[in-house]
């Protein structure tokens, strides 16, 4: 089995976004930058998979090397070698190209993502990848085991799940429960700093989108407390004054 | 030029986020000075599918085939190109939907189309073609050209608030060539909740958290939820511990949702909490900690405990 993890490198979920040059760019003074969370969960299924059939898996990451820390990360959780594409990630398709190119060469089992990266919400990398290779995508994945050539995957839709079976091979775009977060070891942190990670230049430079400024949501007006003994007030107040009922 | 919308049907009806990409698309339309025309795939019924009138549309493109009544992304991606091609629809509309995203993705890798997701506004076109769109799970905004030829929009609930006329749309058959290979991918087995409200398209949710203590007690949650025709929903430790499935669990690793009311019951408002909800119109928030964090992204809240309190609404809105 050889898996290909495609991770982002974003900042933590707890940050506060600010922004910088006249709100041109995102502040990135003092952000703690950490493994996009769903890619994280593609990782950690990616070496369940790899203990249990064998093969290997390769981190991939289109990054400039401010992204290094999270992919030494990856390789700490288990992740054999990486690959940094070395360029900014501004446009989802301009990704695609970069992984699909890398695909293309190495030829992979699986393909494994995010189902989004948590900074702009794309979701659409593992959907162009698959177009771009002729393969299958499905997204956003809970649940995915391999017997042969054949994956068992369940997909969240609206209101519940769905049950598919596809060959290989395969794009995914995962999201939790389809294994936990995985912790580096001692032993894994070690092994990491002489894991391969190779540097390559990026193909194509097809970008189709672009971003010229950014703002912050409005803050919400104060908070109307009601008191306990008269909690039923706010279903009034929903109806004449917040106008939601 | 044109603009075509993406309008997915669920059980016989078209889907509440769908109609909204059809008047958003028709708002597009009147902008760039052309037509929208709906594409809907699958079995349905003509009159619904004529509702896509009333919304905007001038024409609704309707793939019947039986084939097509599974939502299979690639399939649909397919589709949704060739109408494209017949159409010449350079900008394509759709709601995000977990169908939606997918097909979307898809079709922007086939047309080699920009795609925006999670737009919330009408395009600014006096300079180029300009979206504003949701980043950072709502945390901010980013104002992004879209250079490419074509164009695909994938909205976000409540961008614009729908105007209903009573036009009705053309509905014309429309036969595309279906691919075996985008059949590669079998759907074994579907689990959905039916007659619930589902939780992207709901106007009201109702959610809890681990204040409600167990699973046990979800009682009090559902009964406000069917008192409001809401939804409900939960945080994330609540779907972990297995006390709710995984698809009500909303946040920055669940489901993003806007609707107009959201009430968080025992959440403590995590800022991954928040930034799931955050675009909702209000919020309610109701815990027993006068210091939860989540009282200060709130517009109503309540100090008291969810098992005292919960009943007490419940009975309030059967009484309105
Ligand atoms: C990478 C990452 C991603 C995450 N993504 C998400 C996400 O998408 N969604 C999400 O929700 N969380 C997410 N989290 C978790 C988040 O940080 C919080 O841990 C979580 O939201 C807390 O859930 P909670 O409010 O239900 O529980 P708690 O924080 O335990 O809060 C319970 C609240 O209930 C109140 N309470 C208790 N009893 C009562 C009572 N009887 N009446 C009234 N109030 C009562 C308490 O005062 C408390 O405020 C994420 C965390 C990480 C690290």
């Amino acid at each position: 089995m050889k898996i290909l993890v495609c991770v982002t490198s974003v900042p933590d979920t707890i940050t506060k976004i600010t922004l910088t040059d006249n709100n041109t760019k995102l502040n990135k003074a003092g952000v703690q930058f950490i493994t996009g969370p769903y890619d994280d969960y593609a990782l950690s299924r990616a070496v369940e998979l790899k203990e249990q059939l064998g093969g290997t898996v390769t981190v991939l990451n289109v990054g400039e090397s401010d992204a290094e820390p999270v992919i030494r990360k990856c390789l700490a959780i288990g992740a054999d070698d990486a690959i940094r594409v070395n360029a900014e990630p501004t446009d989802a398709y301009f990704v695609a190209e970069q992984i699909a190119a890398i695909a293309k060469e190495n030829g992979y089992d699986l393909i494994l993502m995010g189902r989004e990266s948590i900074d702009y919400n794309g979701g659409q990398v593992h959907g162009i990848v698959g177009e771009m290779l002729g393969i299958p995508s499905i997204s956003p994945v809970m649940k995915l085991a391999i017997a042969g050539t054949t994956a068992q995957i369940t997909r969240e839709i609206e209101g519940g799940h769905e049950e598919l079976e596809a060959g290989l091979p395969l794009v995914l775009g995962c999201q939790e429960p389809i294994a936990e977060w995985k912790i580096p070891n001692m032993r894994g942190i070690m092994s990491a700093r002489t894991k391969p990670l190779k540097v390559v230049e990026p193909t194509g430079k097809d970008t189709l989108t672009q971003i010229s400024n950014y703002e912050l949501p409005p803050a919400r007006g104060a908070c109307k407390m009601i008191p306990a003994s008269e909690a039923e007030t706010l279903i009034k107040l929903l109806r004449t004054e917040a106008k939601v009922l | 030029m044109s603009v075509l919308i993406f309008a997915e049907l669920d059980e016989g009806a078209l889907k509440k986020s769908s109609l909204e990409a059809i008047y958003y698309g028709s708002k597009v339309a009147e902008l760039t000075g052309s037509s929208a025309t709906a594409i809907v795939l699958g079995e349905g019924n003509a009159d619904e599918l004529a509702k896509a009138g009333r919304f905007g549309a001038t024409k609704v493109l309707h793939a019947s085939d039986p084939k097509l009544n599974e939502g299979n992304a690639m399939a649909y991606a397919s589709v949704v190109a060739e109408a494209a091609h017949q159409e010449g629809a350079d900008i394509i509309v759709l709601a995000k939907s977990s169908l939606g995203d997918s097909m979307a993705a898809r079709l922007a890798g086939k047309l080699k189309a920009g795609l925006a997701a999670n737009v919330i506004e009408l395009p600014d076109l006096s300079n180029g073609f300009r979206v504003k769109r949701s980043i950072f799970t709502g945390k901010a905004f980013a104002f992004t050209a879209l250079t490419a030829d074509t164009k695909i929009l994938a909205i976000k609930k409540n961008t614009l608030t729908p105007e209903e006329t009573d036009a009705v749309a053309t509905v014309e058959a429309f036969k595309p060539t279906l691919n075996e290979a985008d059949f590669a991918v079998k759907v074994t087995n579907v689990e959905k909740a039916t007659g619930d409200i589902l939780l992207p398209e709901a106007d009201l949710v109702v959610s809890a958290g681990r204040g409600l203590k167990g699973p046990e007690n979800w009682g009090i949650v559902e009964d406000l939820a069917k008192a409001l025709h809401a939804a409900t929903a939960c945080s994330k430790p609540v779907s972990d511990l297995d006390w709710r499935p995984h698809h009500e669990h909303v946040g920055q690793t669940g489901i993003k949702i806007s609707p107009n009311l959201y009430i968080a019951c025992g959440i403590s408002g995590a800022i991954q909490h928040l930034a799931g909800v955050n675009s909702s119109k209000v919020i309610v928030v109701i815990n027993k900690d006068s210091d939860a964090p989540f009282f200060k992204s709130a517009d109503y809240g309540i100090v008291g405990d969810v098992f005292d309190v919960l009943p007490r609404l419940t009975k309030a809105v059967k009484e309105l």
